[in-house]
């Protein structure tokens, strides 16, 4: 398969009232044409100004980019406003995470729908109305055309999202962001959800990378999973590969945080103590090291490298789990 | 789904609070009213937690107001320290607030961001003039530490400067001051991440056993209450579909509702790949809900039988109760 997104050496910075906020801190990541990737981390972790940077919409006179962004062979880190904007859509598009705050209040679905496929692809008002019914049955919605008469606030939760999918392939891009796409919704509609988005996702061969804080969300739908701490990518791997196989002490603990139906309840859950350290400073050591069980005088002055294991696993981490220590 | 039935409830001495045949209706217009929680009993004894779990919609945060009255009941009755809260009047309620307490779900907007932290948890205290106010700041700082918030560090920050989880700490803190008996918590960790989550029901244990509350714990997600409950109670439309210690529930569900809920929490292991149900479509509106059962319109085993008759709960043994007339095995 062949590259579609690739970021090299990627770091974001904010100008803030108390300095530097470093929120991506030299990422690289590489995406694979229809491939699906997860993106997990807590808030904070730099997960969504990854995405948003990706394409291009941190445009902000106060962030400020090195590195670049390569995507489908076109290096966006240089290309002018006019030829990221044109990727928008076509290229790359976004679903964003709370379905209500997304959508225009003001403005009819049907509206809403057809301007990107008007603007981007210059269809007539008519052939607009009718890629939009088909749209809204795409992402199964009932009774379409009712729908595209509605305005946002008649329609649920997970209708709305539904729409913010469809709007999202309006121009069949070539990789999808789901930004914490279900996190708004209730578990039963999160699964239904889910289930479209990978549907979807074989049926328009799209790429797709789905950005959440729950690595539950992701366990089914992903064929690679980057975690991420502090702004950097911690443990990187395919999706077997990261649950059988943990190597980081933070995905470890991550994974240990989520409340499972499957295994008996002792009762207290496990935590990750204490919290993400202060992204407008830079500490020597590992990002991690205040908050992990396993920490050792290394941890603290010397900030771990990304180690390649054989099979592909890369982890951030002195004294990887799974080794004797 | 359905219903209605008492089966379940246990007459011991130490009830805290009993619910009977609660029903809350909103008018939508003259002739239109909606009732979003139609029937539903049950009770809590000293010391429990109860689960009330469901989908949006289904009458769970409705439910949670109308036990505190804050929401206007429409018929039956909530029996909470040997007073029928729906009968006694408007001071008398008012009165036995200090006694429950509710928490909820956003608990950024839920404090007032003009407040310090150390007023907005001693506020209930100077209302209800506890003490003097010299009693109450160590009390407040108590309070404080006991949630894992420094008040020397803290206590005169607003709220605003504060991240999701540690917002939630300081709202358990003043849910806390006046020492309920009964705590209502209304989604209080499904704003929160993952990791953020289990400290937060970490920190509702430890509280429920130093202060002894009973809880009352609301939430739409079956797995975030696996740890905290002691029964569980399932709601669909306004109903009950299943009550049942978590347990029983989470081992064998009898009702295909609480089975769909199971099956669509995530599982994070991706070698698992369990036979999940994922449920078509969304819960019809409660203006005009299906006759019968209630789920119906959405359930794999429903019959002829399911539109013309409800079923009422049933003991199912092993303390798990069911309103359904065709049970899982």
């Amino acid at each position: 398969m062949s590259s579609l997104l690739s970021l090299s050496n990627l770091r974001i910075t904010f100008d803030t009232p108390r300095g530097q906020l470093a929120a991506v801190r030299g990422v690289d990541l590489e995406i694979l044409a229809g491939e699906s990737l997860g993106v997990v981390g807590e808030s904070g972790s730099g997960k969504t100004v990854l995405s948003r940077a990706s394409m291009g919409l941190l445009t902000m006179s106060t962030a400020h980019r090195s590195g670049t962004v390569v995507f489908d062979g076109q290096d966006l880190s240089t290309a002018s406003r006019e030829a990221v904007r044109d990727t928008w859509g076509t290229g790359m598009a976004m679903i964003f995470q709370d379905p209500m705050t997304a959508l225009n209040p003001v403005r009819r679905i049907g509206s809403q729908l057809a301007e990107g496929l008007r603007v981007r692809l210059g269809m007539s008002k008519k052939e607009a109305k009718k890629r939009s019914i088909e749209l809204l049955q795409l992402v199964r919605i009932p009774d379409p055309e009712k729908a595209l008469r509605k305005f946002p606030n008649q329609l649920s939760g997970g209708m709305r999202q539904r729409v913010m999918i469809a709007i999202a392939l309006a121009c069949n891009p070539k990789l999808l962001f789901a930004d914490e796409p279900t996190t708004a919704l209730d578990v039963t509609v999160q699964a239904q959800i889910l289930q479209l988005l990978s549907d979807l996702r074989k049926e328009l061969h799209m790429s797709m990378v789905l950005v959440t804080h729950d690595l539950g969300v992701v366990a089914g739908h992903t064929d690679k999973i980057a975690v991420m701490y502090a702004g950097e990518v911690v443990e990187y791997a395919e999706t077997k590969e990261l649950f059988t196989n943990v190597r980081m002490p933070y995905t470890e603990a991550l994974l240990n945080s989520i409340p499972r139906l499957d295994q008996k309840s002792s009762g207290r859950m496990a935590v990750i103590e204490g919290r993400l350290p202060d992204p407008t400073q830079q500490e020597p050591g590992c990002a991690f090291a205040s908050r992990c069980p396993y920490v050792q005088e290394k941890c603290q002055v010397e900030h771990p490298e990304l180690q390649k294991a054989d099979n592909g696993h890369e982890f951030r981490c002195h004294f990887p789990l799974g080794v004797a220590r | 789904m359905a219903g209605s039935g008492k089966v379940h409830m246990r007459n011991t001495g130490n009830t805290v609070l009993s619910v009977e045949d609660l029903v809350v209706e909103f008018a939508l217009s003259k002739k239109i009213a909606v009732q979003a929680v139609s029937g539903i009993s049950f009770d809590l004894i000293q010391g429990e937690t109860l689960s009330i779990v469901g989908e949006s919609g289904c009458g769970k945060s409705t439910l949670g107001k109308a036990i505190l009255s804050l929401l206007p009941v429409t018929s039956g009755s909530v029996m909470f320290a040997g007073s029928d809260m729906t009968k006694i009047d408007k001071e008398a309620v008012r009165n036995l607030r200090p006694q429950m307490q509710m928490i909820f779900q956003d608990p950024i907007s839920s404090l007032d961001p003009r407040y310090t932290v150390r007023q907005l948890v001693s506020e209930p205290l100077e209302i209800w003039s506890r003490g003097s106010a010299e009693e109450q700041s160590v009390k407040v700082d108590e309070l404080l530490n006991s949630v894992g918030i420094d008040p020397a560090i803290a206590g005169d920050r607003k709220a605003y400067e504060f991240s999701g989880g540690q917002c939630q700490r300081i709202s358990i803190a003043r849910s806390l001051a006046l020492e309920p008996k009964l705590l209502i918590c209304d989604e209080p960790v499904s704003a929160l991440d993952v990791s953020i989550q289990a400290q937060i029901l970490n920190l509702l244990q430890d509280m429920k056993e130093r202060y002894g509350l009973t809880m009352v714990f609301i939430s739409h997600d079956l797995s975030v209450v696996k740890a905290v409950s002691t029964r569980i109670l399932v709601m669909y439309l306004g109903k009950v579909c299943e009550i049942a210690t978590p347990d029983s529930l989470y081992d064998s569900p009898k009702h295909h509702y609480t089975y769909a809920l199971v099956s669509s929490v995530p599982i994070p292991d991706p070698s698992k790949k369990v036979s999940r149900v994922i449920l078509e479509g969304e819960p019809p509106s409660p203006v005009d809900p299906p006759s019968g059962c209630r789920f119906r319109t959405r359930c794999p085993a429903a019959t002829e039988l399911c539109a013309t008759e409800e079923p009422q709960l049933r003991d199912m043994g092993g303390g798990n109760y069911v309103a359904c007339h065709h049970p899982r095995d």
